[in-house]
């Protein structure tokens, strides 16, 4: 059973869908010395800004084409043009990401013309790569611009060859937008310990990891994949691919340069690591190192300590369909009921779930009519949860109210080890603390100091029928 | 909206520097442009009237990353944090099914959440494909009985001080004078006064520091435009008797229009500082023509000052002499750097970026010629002029936060997405202990210190 319902309705209220161009933006902040430039109006890259900013605490590199009304209507590729020569000029960027906004697309602009149109126009610049990435906004989502931009990448940047080595220990990883830098981290854990050296591409766990580093400012990201990633492509043992959205990229590197592919939906839940695990023994032809054991029987334990609280428990989750679906997996192997799943976006089901595309009041609602007990989102269902009275576990983006967000772990062992105590935590906190004590105006017996506060004593006596003679006999 | 229009309104006679060369109102460079856009400018200005409806008509990008993003606080209705939008699909532009949309989105959000009115705002698609806001806000007006306001701000028009001021024009036409005030009880022995607060925002609830001294003096607030704001009180603010322009030089088309059309005087004041706020009290006394309002309002501000001098004491021991360079937006240029200076706190640079000529004149008024003013906003340049100016406190708007706390300087929050109370005389000592939490950190020394193992102490690579 899997099916997906799509709300036909006029106005979306409070939103869950970002946009394409974000997604375009976050993938090009994990790639070392870039610079994403938004063509479009400059509210388009601010907004954008703002909203990793809040999250990710971190100076977020972001330019725009400054398109007004005048470009608009008479043509928007000077302003490209002027953008490119100044960031080429000024910035010190070693890769360009430019990403159209639906401004730019519904001008009609094409990208690769203009850059064309650049490219002869600066010849001193043709070392730098230029990445074109169409992610206008009025379709799709983050998980769709981010597997846009990782596509254009891999397009632009790899050049066709063949495999050199199969006994070397790197290996590439096609990082899709729901990791998390935690996530990246104990992914690069996992495969040091079949002694293998994860090349990640885009890589948020050198960039936006949140660290301080010695520079103290650049006008571009600060970490990130090298660009020699695409020249050493080829070099690897494997490749894995960790998210539907990067699928069609890992076919085009498929074509150019062909090599085993381990694809994954996602990570998240004991299933999916499990199969993980076994690949990597059969890729390195040993079984796995103790220390994974270890951490699989972490998991296991806290799979069992954790299950009391969330086995039967009904949850509503709201999310980038990755997220969505890996959250899901994990529930449905602690016994936990997934009774509502909003994406902003679908392009494809998910077995076993029924997928609501719609914004975070269609959550609400269906949070309300199917009586869930717990949520999982973003910052911007705290005030639903504060209304409904039900605990929110913080998860995808963006995250703004919690400190360390953005470095929360899902994948893996430890991460979903880590995210079961966090989950029974929620709901552990919130329960009743037990039936309110009751004091019997009959019982002579003042209640111990501090058992109680003063408002549930006068309630408990109020309630009582000899309210009037309390503590007399 | 034409050219011609915005050309309108970027000429404002009421702006001392309304010359053809004037500095604020430039062209935008591409590749090297900061700030939000027209639509981020009017959007800021009218979703604090917290019970009307904001409709954000266009695709996702313009209301999926920014909705509720702002501290404006109210203090009873919160539609303004919906983040109502018609999320317009590929298809639907293709089609031209926009207008359609919207006039369906209206309807369920008069249905659902009956507002006293409904902003509907304009963005860069539809703006370009040519949805007919008017026509629409029109008809939804005509059917549904309720004002619909077209709020035509794309974000291409221009900068977000541009918003600002059409979302200014767009109240003067379509809102201001249709409703008269609510009478209140006299009160003995005092005449009631009334007064309009533009660009008031109640950032993170501070303006309910400023608001019982209004009360206790006999000064009502008609209208704050706008935070905690109600739309009927924006309909009455042509019967204010004075306009203060709180804290936006932007909003000043609002402050002439009123002076133009229904005789209100106004004044430029600020709610910052102790200077500032005995200032904006004193102006908006004098300007009723009430005697004994000026009186009893010297006696406010006696008391006031004395009692926040006492409070100040132990701060300014702490504060005395350091020094800050400051980053912030137009008129905050200058309020800020008195409510500094009253804290025996010295500005060594304040950026002016966005400031008029004639904020930079206040500038030069309190800081004499020495100070540096920073005409452009590059986080390297501020570093730079943090160290030449051995400066102890970074002071900006959240966004420029991580540029100081990487550099691992001291840093303070003063934007409009900040958590903290600065205005009135209750806010000064609460500016003072945030000041005097960061630069006072113990963690300063420890985040520079190099690792006890660093052979050489100058080490500067990344260790990989």
């Amino acid at each position: 059973m899997s099916n997906i319902i799509r709300k036909r309705k006029a106005l979306t209220v409070r939103p869950l869908k970002t946009s394409q161009t974000v997604g375009a933006v976050l993938a090009f902040q994990g790639m070392a010395g870039a610079m994403p430039l938004l063509h479009g109006s400059q509210g388009c890259s601010a907004f954008t800004k703002v909203f990793f900013v809040r999250h990710f605490r971190e100076p977020i590199p972001i330019q725009t084409t400054a398109m007004e009304q005048t470009s608009t209507i008479m043509g928007a590729d000077d302003n490209l043009i002027e953008a490119l020569a100044t960031l080429a000029t000024k910035s010190g960027a070693a890769l360009i990401g430019v990403i159209s906004t639906g401004l730019a697309a519904i001008q009609g602009c094409d990208l690769q013309r203009v850059i064309r149109r650049f490219r002869q126009e600066y010849p001193q610049f043709h070392d730098l790569p230029i990445i074109p990435v169409d992610a206008p906004d009025f379709t799709g989502s983050q998980e769709s611009g981010y597997g846009l931009a990782v596509t254009a990448m891999v397009e632009h940047l790899l050049v066709p060859r063949c495999r050199e080595a199969t006994t070397s220990a790197r290996i590439n990883v096609l990082a899709g937008s729901s990791l998390t830098p935690g996530d990246l981290e104990t992914l690069r854990d996992l495969l040091a310990a079949f002694d293998l050296e994860a090349a990640f591409l885009p890589d948020l766990s050198d960039a936006l990891d949140g660290h301080l580093s010695e520079t103290d400012f650049l006008p571009v990201t600060t970490g990130g994949t090298p660009l020699d990633f695409f020249e050493r492509f080829h070099q690897a043992r494997a490749t894995l691919v960790i998210g539907r959205s990067l699928f069609p990229a890992s076919e085009r590197l498929q074509q150019r340069c062909p090599m085993p592919m381990l694809r994954f939906e996602h990570l998240m839940g004991l299933d999916a690591t499990d199969r993980l695990v076994a690949e990597l023994c059969r890729l390195v032809g040993r079984k796995a190192p103790s220390r994974v054991e270890r951490w699989r029987r972490q998991m296991q334990d806290a799979m069992l300590d954790s299950h009391f609280h969330l086995g039967g428990k009904r949850v509503a989750i709201a999310g980038e369909l990755e997220l969505v679906a890996g959250f899901h997996q994990l529930f449905a192997e602690m016994g936990t009921r997934t009774v509502a799943a909003v994406v902003p976006h679908a392009p494809s089901s998910t077995e076993g779930l029924c997928l609501t595309v719609g914004d975070l009041d269609d959550l609400e609602i269906l949070a309300v009519q199917e009586q869930a007990e717990l949520l999982v989102g973003n910052s911007r269902l705290a005030e639903t949860s504060e209304r409904l009275r039900i605990p929110l576990l913080r998860a995808g983006l963006p995250i703004f109210d919690r400190m360390g967000g953005f470095r929360q772990t899902h994948i893996g062992y430890q991460g979903g080890r880590d995210l079961l105590f966090a989950m029974s935590n929620l709901l552990m906190a919130c329960r009743p603390h037990g039936v309110a004590s009751y004091f019997s105006g009959l019982r002579p017996i003042p209640a111990p100091f501090g058992a109680v506060n003063d408002e549930q004593r006068m309630a408990s006596i109020a309630r009582s029928p000899w309210s009037g003679t309390a503590g007399h006999g | 909206m034409k050219n011609s229009e915005i050309a309108r309104l970027l000429d404002e006679p009421a702006c001392r520097h309304n010359t053809p060369d004037k500095a604020t109102c430039g062209k935008l460079k591409p590749g090297a442009t900061a700030g939000g856009c027209s639509f981020d400018g009017a959007q800021i200005t009218l979703f604090p009237i917290s019970d009307a409806a904001h409709i954000v008509h266009g695709a996702i990008a313009c209301a999926g990353s920014s909705w509720n993003g702002r501290g404006s606080l109210s203090s009873g209705p919160e539609l303004h944090r919906l983040g109502l939008t018609t999320d317009l699909s590929e298809q639907e532009i293709i089609m031209g099914r926009g207008e359609k949309k919207l006039l369906f989105a209206i309807k369920t959000t008069v249905e659902r959440w009956r507002p006293a009115a409904i902003f509907v705002y304009q963005t860069c698609i539809p703006a370009s494909i040519g949805d007919d806001l008017e026509s629409v806000c029109r008809a939804a007006q005509d059917s549904f009985g309720l004002p619909v306001i077209p709020v035509d701000a794309a974000g291409f028009y221009g900068t977000k001080n541009l918003g600002n001021r059409i979302a200014g024009e767009t109240i003067m036409k379509h809102v201001v004078g249709t409703a008269e005030p609510e009478p209140v009880a006299p009160r003995p022995g005092m005449r009631i006064h009334t007064v309009n607060l533009v660009g008031e925002f109640n950032i993170a609830g501070e303006f309910w520091h400023v608001a019982p001294l209004l009360d206790e003096l006999g000064i009502r607030v008609l209208c704050t435009l706008a935070g905690d704001t109600r739309f009927h009180e924006v309909q009455t603010m042509h019967r204010a008797e004075v306009t203060m322009l709180v804290c936006s030089k932007a909003l000043i088309n609002v402050a002439r229009k009123l002076e133009e059309q229904y005789a209100i005087p106004w004044f430029e004041g600020s709610f910052y500082g102790m200077r500032d706020t005995s200032d904006a009290l004193r102006s908006i006394a004098r300007l009723t023509g009430d005697l004994d309002l000026q009186q009893r309002t010297e006696a406010l501000i006696q008391r006031e000052e004395a009692r926040l001098s006492r409070e100040l004491l132990p701060w300014r021991a702490r504060l005395q002499g350091k020094r800050a360079l400051l980053y912030t937006g137009g008129v905050k240029s200058w309020s800020v750097v008195s409510a500094l200076q009253d804290l025996g706190m010295t500005v060594v640079a304040t950026g002016v970026k966005k400031s008029t000529q004639q904020d930079r004149e206040r500038i030069r008024e309190l800081l004499g010629e020495e100070t540096v003013l920073i005409e452009e906003g590059n986080p390297r340049l501020m570093l730079t002029l943090f160290r030449q100016q051995r400066a102890d406190v970074f002071i900006a708007g959240g966004r420029n936060m991580f540029t100081a706390l990487k550099a691992r300087l001291p840093f303070l929050d003063i934007n409009q997405e900040r958590e903290h109370a600065y205005a009135g005389y209750a806010g000064l000592p609460e500016l003072a202990r945030q000041l005097d939490i960061t630069m006072h950190s113990p963690i300063w020394e420890r985040v520079r210190r190099p690792a006890p193992w660093a052979t050489s102490p100058d080490v500067t690579g990344e260790q990989r």
